[in-house]
C-alpha cells in the first residue's frame, strides 16, 4: 500500500476512535449543583449546570437563559413535570416546579439532542 | 424569609427612561431586593421577600408614575417572530450569494455567466459571507456543543460545509500544491454556500410549520375577553381583564364575552359555550347558575359575581392542561430518543470511514470522491426529523382534541386510547342525564282510607306526564296520588339516595307540604322506613315488601312493566298494607345512542355498569344500544368489574363522572371522565370530556388512532430516511449503478425531511372524527 493511503487509513481509524472517545467516553463528572429557592441554567451548547439537585416538596424556580442560536435548543422539555417551554434567545424564562417524589428526572431540548438532569432528594 | 423571583407584566412603557423610573419605583418598595425591567418584553423581573412586599404595594409603586403592573397571566406558547425575521434575512443573502457562485461554477450554466463570477477569488468572497455571516450560528452552536463534548445537527453542518469551504479556499490560493498531489484544483464554494442556505431555508420552513403546531393554544388564548365591566359603588366602568378580582360584580350585555368564571346574581340569558366546552346548543342561565369565562352572552343582560380569575378559570385550566399534555412524552418516542442521543457522533464516524474507503478504493481523483462523499454523509443525516416525529403530532392531536371539548391528560393517555377494545359506561350521570325524575305514581286498588289526610295546598297533579302514566286499572283521584307522593317525599327527605331528591323535588313542584316522620331509618339494599302518625310507613323495593310481609301481587304487572321501561320502582307500604308505588327514571342523554353506535362502528365493544336491578338496567342499556350489562354492582365493586374485563385480555376505557367512579377510572386502562362544573382537571382521568357528550368518546378514540398513525408514519419516514440515504450518500450505489448523491441534493433532502415530518403532523388539524 502506498504511503498516503497508509497515512489516511491511520488518521481515519484514529479519527473514528477519537470521535468515540470524545463523545461517548467518560466525561469529567459534572457534580450536581444544589439548588435553594432558585437557579439559572445557561443554555448554550447544552445546559450549564447540566445536573441540579432539588429538594422534594419544595417549590423551586428554574430560569433558563438561552444564548445559543441553535433551533435545537429553542425548546426545553421536562416531560416528568409536563413542561415544554419555548426559550427565546437572550431572555430569561422561568418555570416553577415542586417535585413530589425523589428520583432523577431528565430535561432535554426539543429534539432530545441535549440533556440535563434534575436529582430530587 | 421567603425570597421570590417573579416576572410581572408591566404596561405603559414607551422609552428607556420608563425602564429606569419603574426599576427605581419597584426597588423603593419595602421588601423588594431587585427589579429588572425589560422594555421590549414589557416585563419586570422582581426579586422580593413575599412576607414583606405584596403585589399591591408593587402595583401602587408603579401606578404613581402612570404604569400598571400585574401578574403574568395565561402565557402564549409562541414567541420567536424576531428569530424568524433574522432567519429570513440570512436565507435571502445566502440564496443571492449561492446562486451567483453556482452560476459561475456549475457546468453548462457557467458558460452563460459574466466572467467575474467565474473568478475563484470572487467566489471565495461570496462564499466567505455565506460561511461566516449566514452560517455563523452553526459555528456558535458547534463551539458551544463541543466544549461540552456534545454534538447536534449543527455540528454536522458546520463540519461538512467547513470541509468544502477550507478545501476550496486552499485550492483557490495554493492550486499548485494540489496539482502536485494529483488532486484536481476545483473549488466547491457552491457546495458550502448552497448547503448552508438550503439548510437554513429548511429551518425557516420548519419554524413556520412548527408555529402551526401550537395554534390550538393561541386559539384558546384568543377566546379571552380583553375587558370587563365592573359595577362598583353604583357606577359601571370598563377595566382590563387582568384587574378583575374574585368577588367583583360584573355586568355582561348581549353579544359580549363573559370575562371570567362566576355566578349570576341578577338577570338571565342564553349563553353560547361552544368555544370552551364544545357544547353546541346555547344554555339558558339564571340567578345562581355558574357562567364560564370566554363564553358568549347571546340575549339578555345580567350581573354576576366573579368566582375564578386568571389561571383558575375554566379556560385557564384548559390551556394549562393542553400545555401540559403537549409537554409530555409518549412511550412510542423512546426508541427515537435513544437513537438520537447516539446519532450525530455515529454519523461523524461513518463520514470518516466513508472518506477512508473512497480514498483507498475509489476511482481517481479518489481524494475528490472521498471528500465529497464524506461531506454528503455529514449533510444528509437528519436527527431532527426523529426528534420532531412524535412531539409535533402530539401537539397537534392534543390541540385538535381540545377544540372538540376533549382534554387529554398526556401523550401516554393519547397512546393508550388508540388501543381501546372495550368501553365501560357508568349509567347514572354518564349515559343518563343524572337527574332522575318521577315519571309514574300508581295507587293500589285496595282501600286507602288509612292514609293520613293530605295537607297539600294544591290537590291536583298538574303534570301531564303524571296523568298520562296513571294506571288505568286503578281508579283513584289525583288527590290520592298526591297523598302517596307526600308520604314518599316525607320519608325520602331524610335519605341521601340519589333517587330521593327526585321524589322530594316532585313533591315540592306540586306544592305539597311534608308530614312529620319519626324513627326514620334507611335499610341498606332495601329502602327506608319511619313512623307517620304513629303508623309504620315503608318505601323501597320488593325485598323490603317481603321483609315487611306486605302483599304486592296486585301491582306486580305494573312493577314489571315499569322496570321493563328502565324505570326504578319504589313501593309504598303504610300500616302493613300496600298503598301504591312511585316510579323514577333517569332520562338517557340525547347523545348516548349515537355515541354508543359510533363506538360499535369502529369495532369497540360497549358495556354498561350500574347499581340498578337487571331488568331496569337492561331496559336502559337497550335504549342506549348496549347489550352487555353489569347490573346490581355496588359502587365499591365497579373497580373489580373493570379488572374482570381486563382479565379477558381487553383494553378497557371506563367512562364515569370522575368523582364517585374515581377508583374504577384509575383501574381502567384509560379513564374517561365527564367534566363537572368549571373544574376540568379530574385527577383520576386520562381524558376529560368537558362537553359531557357520549359521542366524544368515539371521537377521542378515533383522534388518538389518527394521531398514532401519523406518529408511526413520521417515525417510519425519519428512520427510513436516515437508514436509506446515509448509505446512499456514502456511495453504496456507486459500485452497482455508478450513482453518487450530490451534497447540494443531500442538503435539499435534509432540509425537507424535518419540514415533511411537521407538515404530516399538521394534517391532523384537518381530520374529521
Amino acid at each position: 500500500m502506498e504511503l498516503d493511503k497508509i497515512i489516511v487509513s491511520l488518521l481515519g481509524f484514529g479519527g473514528i476512535g477519537f470521535i468515540g472517545w470524545f463523545f461517548f467516553g467518560k466525561k469529567a463528572s459534572s457534580n450536581a449543583v444544589e439548588v435553594g429557592d432558585a437557579i439559572t441554567i445557561q443554555v448554550s451548547g447544552g445546559y450549564a449546570p447540566a445536573t441540579i439537585q432539588l429538594q422534594k416538596d419544595k417549590k423551586t424556580t428554574i430560569t433558563f437563559h438561552r444564548t445559543d442560536p441553535s433551533s435545537c435548543l429553542e425548546e426545553v422539555v421536562l416531560s416528568d413535570f409536563k413542561i415544554r417551554k419555548f426559550l427565546p434567545l437572550n431572555k430569561d424564562i422561568s418555570i416553577e416546579i415542586t417535585p413530589q417524589k425523589a428520583g432523577e428526572f431528565p430535561f432535554v431540548c426539543g429534539m432530545n439532542m441535549f440533556h440535563g438532569k434534575i436529582i430530587v432528594k | 424569609m421567603s425570597e421570590i423571583k417573579e416576572t410581572f407584566s408591566l404596561k405603559g412603557m414607551h422609552c428607556a427612561s420608563c425602564v429606569r423610573v419603574n426599576e427605581r419605583a419597584l426597588k423603593n418598595v419595602q421588601g423588594v431586593k431587585d427589579a429588572v425591567v425589560n422594555l421590549a418584553a414589557e416585563t419586570a423581573m422582581v426579586t422580593y421577600d413575599a412576607n414583606t412586599a405584596s403585589l399591591d404595594s408593587m402595583k401602587n409603586a408603579v401606578k404613581k408614575f402612570g404604569y400598571s403592573l400585574f401578574r403574568q397571566d395565561l402565557e402564549d406558547g409562541s414567541e420567536g417572530a424576531k428569530e424568524i425575521y433574522q432567519l429570513r434575512r440570512k436565507v435571502a443573502v445566502g440564496a443571492f450569494a449561492g446562486v451567483l457562485i453556482l452560476w459561475g461554477s456549475f457546468p453548462f450554466i457557467m458558460d452563460y455567466s459574466p466572467l467575474f463570477l467565474r473568478n475563484f477569488y470572487i467566489q471565495f468572497i461570496l462564499a466567505s459571507i455565506v460561511q461566516f455571516w449566514v452560517g455563523l450560528d452553526f459555528y456558535k452552536t458547534t463551539y458551544n456543543s463541543l466544549r461540552n463534548r456534545l454534538a447536534n445537527m449543527d455540528v454536522l453542518v458546520a463540519l461538512g460545509t467547513s470541509a468544502a469551504y477550507i478545501f476550496s479556499t486552499a485550492v483557490t490560493f495554493f492550486p499548485h500544491l494540489f496539482t502536485r498531489l494529483s488532486i484536481s484544483p476545483e473549488p466547491y464554494f457552491d457546495v458550502a454556500a448552497i448547503v448552508i442556505t438550503l439548510i437554513l431555508l429548511g429551518r425557516l420552513l420548519e419554524a413556520r410549520a412548527k408555529a402551526g403546531t401550537s395554534t390550538a393554544i393561541k386559539k384558546l388564548l384568543g377566546l379571552q375577553a380583553k375587558t370587563a365591566r365592573i359595577v362598583k359603588d353604583g357606577k359601571e366602568r370598563d377595566i382590563p381583564i387582568e384587574e378583575v378580582q374574585v368577588g367583583d360584580i360584573l355586568r355582561v350585555r348581549p353579544g359580549e364575552k363573559i370575562p371570567v368564571d362566576g355566578i349570576i346574581t341578577e338577570g338571565q340569558s342564553a349563553i353560547d359555550e361552544a368555544m370552551v366546552t364544545g357544547e353546541s346548543i346555547p344554555v339558558e342561565k339564571g340567578i345562581q347558575d355558574s357562567v364560564i369565562g370566554a363564553t358568549m352572552n347571546k340575549s339578555g343582560t345580567f350581573l354576576y359575581k366573579a368566582t375564578k380569575i386568571g389561571k383558575e378559570t375554566m379556560l385557564g385550566q384548559i390551556i394549562k392542561l393542553v400545555q401540559e399534555a403537549q409537554g409530555s412524552r409518549a412511550p412510542i418516542q423512546k426508541l427515537a430518543d435513544t437513537v438520537s442521543s447516539y446519532f450525530v457522533p455515529i454519523v461523524m464516524m461513518i463520514a470518516v470511514l466513508t472518506f477512508v474507503i473512497w480514498y483507498l478504493f475509489g476511482p481517481e481523483p479518489s481524494f475528490s470522491y472521498a471528500l465529497i462523499t464524506a461531506i454528503t454523509v455529514l449533510i444528509i443525516a437528519c436527527p431532527c426529523a426523529m426528534g420532531l416525529a412524535t412531539p409535533t403530532a402530539v401537539m397537534v392531536g392534543v390541540g385538535k382534541a381540545a377544540s372538540f371539548g376533549i382534554l387529554i391528560r398526556d401523550a401516554e393517555s393519547l397512546q393508550k386510547a388508540q388501543g381501546i377494545t372495550t368501553v365501560v359506561f357508568d349509567k347514572t350521570g354518564t349515559l343518563t342525564r343524572g337527574k332522575p325524575e318521577v315519571t309514574d305514581i300508581i295507587v293500589a286498588r285496595g282501600p286507602v282510607a288509612s292514609f293520613p289526610p293530605t295537607s297539600a295546598r294544591s290537590s291536583l297533579a298538574s303534570s301531564n306526564e303524571l296523568r298520562a302514566s296513571r294506571n288505568p286499572s286503578t281508579s283513584t283521584t289525583p288527590r290520592v296520588e298526591n297523598a302517596i307522593l307526600q308520604v314518599a317525599a316525607s320519608l325520602e327527605r331524610g335519605s341521601e339516595h340519589p333517587l330521593a331528591e327526585a321524589i322530594v323535588q316532585k313533591a315540592e313542584s306540586e306544592n305539597l307540604t311534608f308530614v312529620q316522620v319519626l324513627k326514620f331509618q334507611a335499610i341498606a339494599g332495601h329502602g327506608i322506613e319511619g313512623l307517620i302518625k304513629e303508623k309504620k310507613a315503608v318505601l323501597g323495593n320488593r325485598r323490603l315488601m317481603e321483609r315487611e310481609k306486605i302483599v304486592i301481587d296486585e301491582m306486580l304487572p305494573a312493577v314489571e312493566k315499569l322496570e321493563n321501561e328502565g324505570k326504578t320502582v319504589m313501593l309504598l307500604g303504610f300500616d302493613g298494607r300496600l298503598s301504591g308505588l312511585v316510579a323514577v327514571a333517569d332520562i338517557l342523554k340525547d347523545s348516548s345512542r349515537a355515541g354508543v353506535d359510533a363506538l360499535h362502528r369502529i369495532g369497540i365493544e360497549t358495556v354498561m355498569i350500574t347499581g340498578d336491578n337487571e331488568r331496569t338496567a337492561r331496559a336502559i342499556g337497550e335504549k342506549a344500544g348496549i347489550t352487555r350489562i353489569l347490573a346490581n354492582v355496588l359502587p365499591e365493586d365497579k373497580e373489580r368489574e373493570i379488572r374482570t374485563i381486563q382479565h379477558e385480555k381487553k383494553a378497557v376505557a371506563m367512562v364515569g363522572d370522575g368523582v364517585n367512579d374515581a377508583p374504577a377510572l384509575a383501574a381502567s386502562d384509560v379513564g374517561i371522565a365527564m367534566g363537572s362544573g368549571t373544574d376540568v382537571a379530574i385527577e383520576a382521568a386520562d381524558i376529560t370530556l368537558i362537553n359531557k357528550e357520549i359521542t366524544s368518546v368515539a371521537k377521542a378514540v378515533l383522534l388518538s388512532k389518527k394521531t398514532m398513525r401519523i406518529i408511526k408514519q413520521n417515525l417510519f419516514w425519519a428512520f427510513g430516511y436516515n437508514v436509506i440515504l446515509i448509505p446512499v450518500a456514502a456511495g453504496v450505489l456507486y459500485p452497482f449503478f455508478g450513482l453518487l448523491l450530490s451534497p447540494i441534493l443531500a442538503s435539499a433532502a435534509m432540509a425537507l425531511s424535518s419540514v415533511s415530518v411537521i407538515t404530516n403532523s399538521l394534517r391532523l388539524k384537518n381530520v374529521n372524527v
